[in-house]
């Protein structure tokens, strides 16, 4: 790498030529802010260098367009924004179901409903928790950077592929309009393609058909596919989670923060640690799997956790699952896509250590 | 008096004029006796058959009466959600354009849940052929009111008859589709009679030529019947099919390649 390898690009941008760089072959999506760069840089950039591109009539045909390329064997993605994502979550459920390989990008905006076009997390419990109808998960990986909104592109299609997964990017509005540096590294999507068997390429004679579908209409056939999914997203839990950790070492309240808050949350704890208070950061980087054990083992020494969202309380209620009240949880978040400042951070966690000071003088 | 014959004997003795395409399997149907959905199979499967492009074929089966339909034809399938199929059929064939890619789908799927995808799909001219059954009614939950419903026409959800204050006129989406510069070839046909079958047989290896000229969107619609949602014998229900349905839906090539 050298200094002209680093380039100065939007989140969106930056996502899109990783895309193109990490061998994706067909691209559906449908307009909508703020996350339309992203489709209008592959309309560009990537029919210009081979893939598939097409501007949906919807963002249903989208997620069903998606469903038909993965199903066909191909690597492939749609993005969209909080209530183009909203309109997927049928389509996702099918694909979760089907076991297709695919990313979903959701730029995240303020909700509920038309919302603002503003950051937010608020879809955290969508992306999590499944989203669509039935016992299903995406794995979930937050960007906070456009260094990292590049590089999960890579990493998501492989865990894509290698555990026939929905595969989701949920960033934010902020992610995907402010520009930054970024390098993009050195991948040959030939290295990291799988074979794909069970596509539907057209049945020789000497193959079965093969057939996706998530429709196994006899109850007990249909409970031994979710007996798979569950098994799947234990190895996915065992295997893939993911997190940073600063300045934890010598912490007594931990900030637990991803994505964008995440970002703010590390300038607070700066400041705080500038105020004499030892407070680290941890930052979930896939959102499913969840790192409730590390938040669990962390927990055991800490005074307690402030945990910041750019919502109502989503990830907290994770957070408290982890914890099971080893330390005390308070939360601070802003809402509608209103970015938290530092200083209110900073602010908020001064709080949960005078109520836990109050505490203790109560105790003694 | 009983015959008694056996099979073998009947093989030496009896030249064999008909038999069940090799690319359909052996599974036996699932629909109601009578039901236009297995001979519209059967039909396309004998083309396929008989054009050579089973390898190269692969259907998109909807939601509704035919959502098993890849458990019939012995090529890979894929099965959409509800209304979704020529959404699904159209990243298929963007992926794989030297594939021979259909779909197929009901009156509820097609033309009321999947109007969009049905409208875009062929305004795009994606190079695909689109099965449409159109058959005024929805089987598989039970005989609800269709789209293509007939004014009139008594389903559960219209126990009095169909009319256009409440529900609107029936939709005649095979027009819409071949107003579209996309499409190449639009076709009505039926099941109905043998020789209807015939013409339709007719009408699908001429959509999969087309597709195989990279002419644009095919798009076959077959007027069929729903015995059991109509509460007709199989019988019944083909000559009420072309005393009530044809005059809205006349057979016929609404449209062809000059």
């Amino acid at each position: 790498m050298t200094v002209s390898d680093i380039k100065l690009m939007k989140g969106n941008e930056a996502l899109a030529e990783a895309v193109i760089r990490a061998g994706a072959q067909a691209y559906f999506g449908y307009p909508i802010t703020p996350q339309s760069e992203i489709l209008e840089y592959l309309a560009d950039e990537g029919r210009e260098r081979g893939m598939i591109v097409l501007q949906a009539e919807s963002e249903v045909a989208a997620i069903n367009m998606v469903y038909g390329a993965a199903g066909a064997g191909a690597r492939v993605l749609t993005t969209s924004s909080s209530p183009g994502i909203s309109l997927m979550q049928e389509g996702l459920s099918y694909i979760a179901s089907a076991q297709l390989p695919c990313l979903v990008v959701n730029v995240n905006r303020g909700g509920p409903g038309l919302g603002t076009i503003q950051p937010s997390q608020g879809d955290y419990f969508q992306a999590t928790k499944g989203g669509g109808h039935g016992d299903y998960r995406l794995i979930v990986l937050a960007p906070a950077s456009v260094q990292e909104m590049a590089d999960f592109v890579y990493d998501a299609f492989d865990l894509a592929d290698k555990y026939r997964n929905p595969v989701m990017i949920l960033a934010d509005g902020a992610l995907g309009q402010m520009m930054e540096k970024v390098q993009f590294k050195d991948y040959t999507p030939a290295e990291h393609m799988v074979p794909k068997p069970w596509a539907t390429t057209g049945k020789p004679k000497t193959r079965e058909r093969n057939i996706i579908t998530s429709l196994f209409i006899q109850p007990e056939k249909m409970e031994q596919i979710n007996i798979q999914l569950q098994e799947k997203y234990k190895l996915i839990t065992q295997n893939e989670v993911r997190y940073e950790a600063v300045q934890s070492e010598d912490a007594e309240y931990m900030i637990v923060a991803y994505g964008l808050a995440a970002r703010i949350a590390h300038r607070a704890v700066e400041l705080a640690r500038a105020d004499g208070i030892n407070v680290g950061l941890l930052r979930p980087i896939t959102l499913f799997p969840f790192p409730y054990a590390v938040i669990r083992k962390m927990a055991e020494r800490l005074n307690g956790v402030l945990v910041v969202e750019m919502n109502a309380g989503q990830m907290v209620e994770d957070v408290r699952l982890g914890i099971e009240g080893r330390t005390p949880v308070s939360f601070y978040g802003r809402m509608g896509g209103v970015i938290p400042s530092p200083e209110e951070v900073v602010n908020a966690l001064g709080g949960l250590i005078r109520k836990e000071a109050v505490q203790h003088a109560e105790a003694y | 008096m009983q015959l008694e014959i056996t099979g073998p004997e009947i093989t030496e003795q009896m030249e064999c004029v008909y038999e069940r395409p090799d690319t359909l399997t052996d599974m036996r149907l699932h629909y109601c006796p009578g039901c236009g959905h297995g001979v519209v199979h059967r039909v396309l499967m004998e083309v396929v058959q008989e054009l050579g492009i089973q390898e190269k074929t692969i259907g998109i089966a909807p939601v509704g009466c035919s959502v098993f339909a890849y458990h019939y034809l012995d090529i890979d399938m894929q099965e959409a959600a509800h209304g979704r199929a020529s959404a699904v059929a159209t990243a298929v064939k963007r992926i794989l354009p030297d594939r021979f890619v259909f779909s197929y789908q009901g009156d509820g799927d097609l033309a009321a849940i999947g109007t969009a995808e049905t409208i875009h799909t062929a305004n795009r001219g994606e190079n695909i052929l689109m099965v449409f059954i159109n058959n005024a009614i929805y089987g598989m939950t039970g005989g609800q009111m269709a789209p293509t419903t007939l004014l009139g026409m008594k389903t559960s959800t219209t126990p009095t008859g169909r009319n256009v204050e409440t529900a609107g006129f029936p939709l005649k989406i095979s027009d819409i589709v071949a107003m579209l510069p996309g499409t190449a070839y639009v076709s009505r046909n039926s099941v109905h009679t043998p020789n209807a079958v015939r013409v339709l047989k007719k009408a699908l290896v001429q959509a999969f030529q087309y597709q195989n000229e990279k002419k644009g969107t095919c798009f076959i619609e077959v007027v069929s019947n729903c015995p059991s949602g109509w509460k007709m014998t199989p019988i019944e229900a083909n000559h009420w099919l072309e005393k009530n349905m044809f005059p809205l839906y006349p057979p016929g090539v609404l449209k062809a390649p000059k």
